[in-house]
């Protein structure tokens, strides 16, 4: 059989078939945890065509060679049965299912977006006492806040790293799914509304690159685009600066007006940012009149707001409690409207301000 | 909920004249076009007065093999709406660039792409594989119907009902704008208020009842009725992988039900199961919907699997090698496919051991996968092929179902989806194994099985042209979108910034033309095949030299199946009967008892339709009423006793006869 030949011409014509001509930035990334995630690609799909390779080849050679008008091929037409045949069936797939396997579990853990960075890239381990770039990400509807608290600024649809600093994202979602991605950097993590995601990262060339959301989220997901810049460490210095620069302070009630609904939105700068705001868009409580989710589950923890309960923690239950919390001490149960986001409060004032200084779009 | 109490309000709900979409063009023209189909079908059935063969002979008929064949039209249909929409967004893509917006604006685009999907899975490729299982199982297994025959007419309806649902929100109000499986938040109240998640939701309903109901008919129908001396482990492979695929129907389509119910609950009730606030969490439903997808798929692809192992052992006239390990490997998909959901949504952020699990899991599926292929392989060699149109679209499917195979366990290392979820090397890699597994074999039964259905061939060159114009039209369709997705680029965009992208979307858009010509000729295959039909007819039953029972009896079967029931000795049981002398018996026939015909599934069928759109509209009294009436009915039927009737010894012995004259005279 001429299978050799096949099989190593097949494997010659891939990397030229998949790096060749196009930018498939993919199989060409400039972060540490992309590049590995290529690579990994690379390995799996080597290990495959170990076997699909032979499996085509054969069909092709089996399809011609036991045509029916080719009278001189042997056909033996009762038999089905082979057990070392079958050994070979069973026994090849497996073979390369445990090493892929193996691939799979060790990859697994070292590229987990969740653990921090141990190196640099392939040659580089982390120097000593490199602490991460810390960055806040929310998908909005339908643009991108980032947050970086460490440089007390934010940023709309513009993202800036310095070279070989590892980065450490923190990403959660306003209303809606979305998944935070920036092919050339590593690999995307889903955006969730009342949840939060990590990612590991770390750009190691200079550069304009594109990040996007790559999960459905509506209307206008089509240009929920922005651009990452990988800069070295006065360049990063200076995007800080011009940030800072920008007179516009993110506070809460310019985070709601932000989170109305907007489409192909243009960069914007906050060249200061309200305290731990992250971490009310995550508990859903930038609007004050909305009881946080970490409250509201610190108190079904401690077995909720049943009839017997409901007297002595009634106090923490919204942070501006004029009014609501008299009737709540005389409600077995939290109202709907305390943590339901549809009515009342600085949220729906906001979406009114919005919509009359705004044309719709 | 009732807060209006106007007439109008009560009557017609949420519907008002805004809904009705006449100032978009292209609906309007494809309104017109329907209505003038429609009309013209009408028009047919009155003047050839056909209005009451069309009521007694199809859809009051319990026949499985009509309903069999009812399921593939409806499905041949829906593929033809599913396809323009698929041309449709291709277009938009491959001219979408820069200042050009395209012609398809998201409200619409977005549409596009969740009908899609869910007409190709739920209204394409379920009622094809249910129909070929409907039309084939109790043949294949010596059996006069299925077990329960009126809940099969049932079923077919509801199926079609769902289907007539999603039509409706073409021209009345509108579809999901939320991708084919509606993941909340987008999907619940807050974000898509209108009514397209509802025409979503209802009509899933109403058709996963269909199916549901038609996979215990199955189940019961494979292990209660196969002939005597078929025991399990000579049960053909068809029989074997459609028994696999209504276990996974039965054990699978309650998840969606039940979470498709949950998700109305939210939209209805104001529940929050899976809202942003109050506790609700939308991880859930993605969790739950995958529970029921991932299955779902092998529910679609293991009767193709079944249809190849038919076709490779007829066509190379030879035994299928490995029976018993084609078997397991069935057996073992089965069981797999429910441990393996996660990896649809890696990046949703599960710790690395969780993330493993089910990447590796999902690997060694493709060993069973991988050692059925190696048997159509072995089943090849020392054969002699045929290359029939059938063996064709098997060819076609080894070599380009193995390349999906390939792709989609590139998919499961989860830090390798990291970076091609979402894109469209994924779209590339579910259209490889659905369009190169599902659809070839569906393609490839139908050939096989048509002139066991109506009684002559296929046209053979024009299913090569169909053949050769889906494959062809496949790689340049696809092979691009793999490129495209290691440049980065993600699905469901409707707009792109980059022109270096246009051209991989332009070759893509050519490959859909030509897949275009392949539907096409396989229309005009039909339509030269029924011209031709005399040329192609088939006396003997057995036009390919086929090794099950179904080829035993005459071509199209009479209404019982078989004259006699037949007794089975070995797996390739007609095979078996042929070598061993077998001679068909010519006289002492007896009565066959049967079941009657009954217009109650397409009445109850009806008015679950007629429930479902009135709970879209909110129409609160015509859902009340029509409730009532479907229950009314339900009820009333079970009244009806009359529900069985022998066939005499002489209508048998005449039907017999006719055939043994035709065969004496070819």
């Amino acid at each position: 059989m001429k299978l050799f030949p096949v099989l190593s011409r097949g494997l010659r014509a891939l990397p030229l078939l998949m790096l060749g001509g196009c930018n498939t930035v993919v199989m060409h990334a400039s972060g540490d945890i992309a590049v590995q995630q290529g690579k990994l690609i690379l390995v799996a799909t080597y290990l495959m065509l170990l076997i699909i390779v032979p499996v085509i080849a054969l069909t092709i050679l089996f399809a011609w060679r036991y045509r029916a008008s080719n009278t001189k091929a042997t056909y033996t037409p009762d038999w089905d049965h082979s057990t070392q045949l079958e050994l070979v069936i069973w026994g090849a797939p497996l073979l390369i299912i445990i090493a892929l396997g193996l691939v799979t579990w060790i990859s697994t853990h070292t590229l987990d977006p969740y653990q921090p960075l141990r190196r640099l890239d392939a040659e580089r381990d982390l120097p000593a006492g490199v602490q991460p770039l810390e960055v806040e990400v929310v998908a909005l509807d339908w643009k991108w806040l980032f947050i970086y608290p460490e440089q007390g600024i934010a940023t709309v649809n513009d993202l800036a790293a310095p070279v070989d600093r590892p980065i450490r994202f923190h990403i959660t979602a306003s209303t809606v799914m979305n998944s935070f991605y920036i092919p050339a950097l590593a690999g995307q993590i889903y955006a969730m509304p009342g949840m939060q995601t990590t990612l590991s990262a770390v750009i190691n060339k200079a550069g304009d690159y594109d990040g996007m959301s790559a999960n459905y989220s509506g209307g206008g997901f089509s240009n929920m685009r922005f651009k990452f810049h990988g800069v070295d460490q006065a360049g990063f210095n200076a995007w800080v600066a011009q940030a800072k620069a920008s007179p516009l302070a993110l506070d809460r009630p310019a985070y709601l007006a932000l989170e109305q609904p907007s489409k192909k939105v243009p960069v914007q700068r906050f060249g200061t940012v309200t305290e731990k705001l992250f971490d009310a868009v995550v508990n859903r409580c930038v609007d004050t009149s909305h009881m946080c989710m970490n409250q509201m589950m610190a108190i079904d923890e401690q077995g909720g707001m049943g009839r017997n309960d409901s007297v002595a923690r009634p106090q923490v239950l919204v942070s501006d409690p004029s009014g609501e919390q008299n009737r709540l001490l005389t409600k077995p149960y939290v109202r709907a409207d305390v943590c339901a986001p549809e009515k009342g409060g600085l949220r729906q004032a906001a979406a009114q301000q919005v919509a009359a200084s705004h044309l719709p779009n | 909920m009732f807060a209006q109490s106007d007439l109008q309000t009560l009557l017609l709900g949420r519907l008002t004249l805004d809904a009705i979409p006449y100032h978009e063009p292209i609906l309007v023209a494809t309104f017109a076009m329907v209505a003038l189909g429609g009309l013209t079908v009408f028009s047919l059935l009155t003047w050839f007065k056909l209005w009451g063969p069309l009521w007694t002979d199809w859809v009051t008929s319990i026949d499985h093999k009509k309903i069999g064949i009812m399921y593939i039209v409806l499905a041949l249909v829906m593929l033809m709406r599913g396809f323009a929409d698929a041309v449709m967004m291709r277009a938009q893509q491959a001219i979408s660039f820069g200042d050009n917006a395209g012609f398809l604006p998201p409200h619409h685009y977005d549409q596009l792409f969740t009908v899609h999907g869910v007409i190709m899975i739920f209204f394409v490729a379920m009622p094809l594989v249910t129909g070929l299982m409907n039309f084939v199982v109790p043949l294949q297994i010596g059996a006069r119907d299925v077990a329960f025959p009126f809940l099969n007419n049932f079923s077919f309806w509801m199926t079609a009902m769902g289907a007539m649902l999603v039509m409706a929100s073409l021209f009345i109000g509108e579809f999901g704008k939320t991708g084919w499986l509606a993941y909340p938040p987008l999907s619940g109240i807050v974000a898509s208020p209108d009514v397209g998640v509802d025409y979503y939701i209802w009509s899933l309903q109403i058709a996963g009842v269909g199916t549901l109901l038609s996979g215990v008919n199955l189940i019961a129908t494979i292990v209660k009725m196969r002939a005597p001396g078929m025991t399990m482990m000579r049960m053909p492979i068809f029989t074997w992988t459609a028994l696999c695929t209504n276990v996974l129907i039965v054990a699978a389509f309650p998840v969606l039900t039940a979470v498709l119910a949950l998700l109305s609950m939210d939209r209805y009730l104001g529940t929050a199961f899976f809202s942003n606030d109050l506790g609700g969490n939308a991880m859930m439903y993605v969790n739950l919907i995958w529970i029921w997808g991932h299955p779902e798929v092998y529910i679609l692809i293991l009767p193709a699997f079944g249809v190849f192992s038919e076709i490779v052992s007829t066509f190379c006239s030879k035994r299928l090698f490995g029976y018993s390990s084609m078997v397991y490997a069935t057996v073992v998909i089965t069981i797999l496919s429910y441990l393996v959901w996660l990896h649809h949504f890696f990046t949703m952020g599960s710790g690395a051991s969780v993330n493993s699990f089910f990447g590796i899991t999902t690997m060694i599926i493709s060993i069973p996968t991988g050692a059925k292929i190696f048997n159509w392989l072995f089943t090849m060699y020392r054969g002699r092929i045929r290359f029939e149109v059938p063996m064709l679209w098997t060819i076609g499917f080894m070599i380009t179902f193995v390349i999906g195979g390939m792709t989609g366990v590139l998919l499961a290392v989860p830090s390798a989806d990291f970076v091609l979820h979402n894109s469209l090397f994924l779209i590339a890699h579910f259209h490889n194994v659905i369009i190169g597994g599902v659809v070839f074999g569906m393609f490839a039964g139908i050939n096989y099985w048509f002139p066991k259905a109506f009684g002559y061939k296929l046209d053979e060159f024009w299913g090569k042209m169909s053949f050769w114009f889906w494959t062809i039209g496949f790689y340049v369709a696809f092979m691009p979108l793999y490129v495209l997705g290691l440049m980065g680029v993600t699905r469901r965009l409707s707009h792109f910034d980059d022109p270096s992208l246009q051209i991989w979307f332009q070759i893509a858009f050519v490959g859909a033309l030509l897949i275009a010509v392949g539907i096409g000729s396989f229309v005009v295959q039909l339509a030269v095949s029924y011209v031709r039909r005399e040329a192609l007819r088939d006396v003997t039953g057995d036009p390919w030299g086929g090794r099950t029972l179904e080829w035993a009896t005459s071509s199209p079967p009479p209404a019982y199946n078989f004259a006699f029931t037949p007794r089975v000795h070995d797996t390739d049981a007609w095979a078996d009967m042929k070598a061993s002398g077998y001679t068909r018996p010519l006289g002492g026939f007896v009565p066959i008892h049967m079941p009657k015909n009954t217009p109650a599934g397409f009445v109850i069928a009806a008015m679950s339709a007629v429930l479902g759109f009135a709970l879209i509209w909110h129409m609160w009294l015509i859902a009340g009423l029509s409730f009532m009436t479907m229950m009314t009915t339900i009820i009333a039927h079970t009244f009806n006793y009359k529900r069985d009737f022998y066939i005499p010894a002489e209508d048998v012995t005449r039907t017999e006869d006719a055939r043994t004259r035709l065969m004496t005279n070819a």
